[in-house]
């Protein structure tokens, strides 16, 4: 998976949004050890202290802890990284649906849009 | 002064025949940050890097680098990457990593010919057979050989082909520990800004905006570089 990176955004909210994307498909696995942050900042090409602000929030949030001595790890909370999918999922939703809105289709249109999109 | 900080400086000013290259400018670096000294082509940024390697001595105000004015002792902590050619053309480049070696305490030899190795420059080389870009690699790899508290680089990815860049920039974040701080001076910004904790935008000698770059994302909904352009736009 590449790291990529946009020019709107902070670089450090990217990160946390990506780093998400990586542990609910399941790219990091439950209860993983983690890159140190000086590794997982060159292999992204960002600066140390932003990639370690992106795992402060992802420990705030559970999906990373940290153990004092060993390093840090994926979370091996399912539910968690479940909820974190779904919030991810729902996201995506919001901005689709949004823009198929703004483009004037309704819902039962957009539902059907999607079906025949599926099976081509 | 606070020691805290690995460079303080206040009200520094320098002047060049009647021209302020600088007119009182206050910065504070903190341990372990990474900092773009970003400006157009005359805005003082050379001169600044000079002052702090005490190559040039201002008219105002102060400077300490972790609580000395610049001088032998801060000599021993500063890395320094000049913006020019330095390299004396009888040597070859093994010679000159041993003279590196020879001059300061905290040069790491095989971290200097790993780095060369990685870029394909042969040891043996004569320095002056060797391109304008593999001579600033070999003078930025002089400079992140060191083990130094504070690294000072003057345009450091300026001549130098895109690989090596990533390359470069990759070097910057394995090699300062911790507790060192960076300053990088370019105006390639989006090359670098992803690298950079913070970034201060200096014009005519003065300090303009000195902010971190996740903050100027988020307020400006811009990366550094769009916003840099905005503001030195209209500039003259």
């Amino acid at each position: 998976m590449e790291w990529k990176f946009n020019n709107k955004l902070p670089i450090y909210t990217q990160l946390i949004e990506q780093m998400r994307i990586r542990i609910v498909t399941g790219y990091y696995p439950p209860g993983s050890r983690l890159s140190s942050v000086r590794e997982l900042a060159a292999e992204a090409g960002v600066n140390p202290n932003t990639m370690q602000r992106a795992f402060a929030e992802l420990e705030s949030i559970g999906l990373v802890h940290a153990q004092r001595t060993s390093g840090r790890f994926i979370t091996e909370d399912n539910e968690l990284i479940a909820q974190a999918k779904k919030e991810t999922a729902n996201r995506l939703l919001e901005k689709f649906t949004n823009e198929m809105k703004a483009l004037g289709f309704e819902k039962e249109e957009i539902l059907k849009l999607l079906e025949e999109y599926e099976n081509e | 002064m606070n020691n805290d900080y690995i460079l303080q400086c206040r009200d520094l000013s320098k002047s060049f025949g009647g021209r302020w290259a600088l007119a009182g400018i206050n910065i504070d670096i903190a341990p372990g940050r990474i900092v773009g000294l970003l400006g157009p082509n005359g805005s003082g940024k050379t001169t600044f890097i000079k002052i702090a390697n005490g190559l040039i001595v201002p008219n105002m105000g102060s400077i300490k680098i972790a609580g000395s004015e610049p001088g032998p002792l801060t000599k021993n902590i500063v890395s320094y990457l000049p913006d020019v050619d330095y390299l004396p053309n009888y040597m070859n480049v093994q010679q000159l990593v041993s003279m590196f070696d020879d001059f300061y305490k905290d040069f790491n030899k095989e971290k200097a010919f790993g780095m060369l190795k990685n870029l394909d420059i042969e040891p043996n080389l004569m320095l002056k057979t060797l391109s304008k870009g593999t001579k600033e690699k070999v003078q930025l790899i002089l400079a992140m050989s060191r083990e130094a508290r504070l690294y000072m680089l003057d345009e450091p990815i300026g001549g130098v082909d895109p690989a090596a860049r990533d390359y470069i920039l990759n070097t910057i974040i394995n090699n300062y520990s911790e507790n060192a701080s960076v300053i990088i001076s370019t105006h390639l910004i989006s090359d670098i800004e992803q690298i950079l904790d913070d970034v201060i935008f200096i014009r005519d000698g003065r300090i303009l905006l000195c902010q971190s770059v996740d903050d100027i994302r988020a307020k400006e909904g811009k990366s550094v570089d769009e916003y840099f352009r905005e503001v030195f736009s209209y500039v003259r």
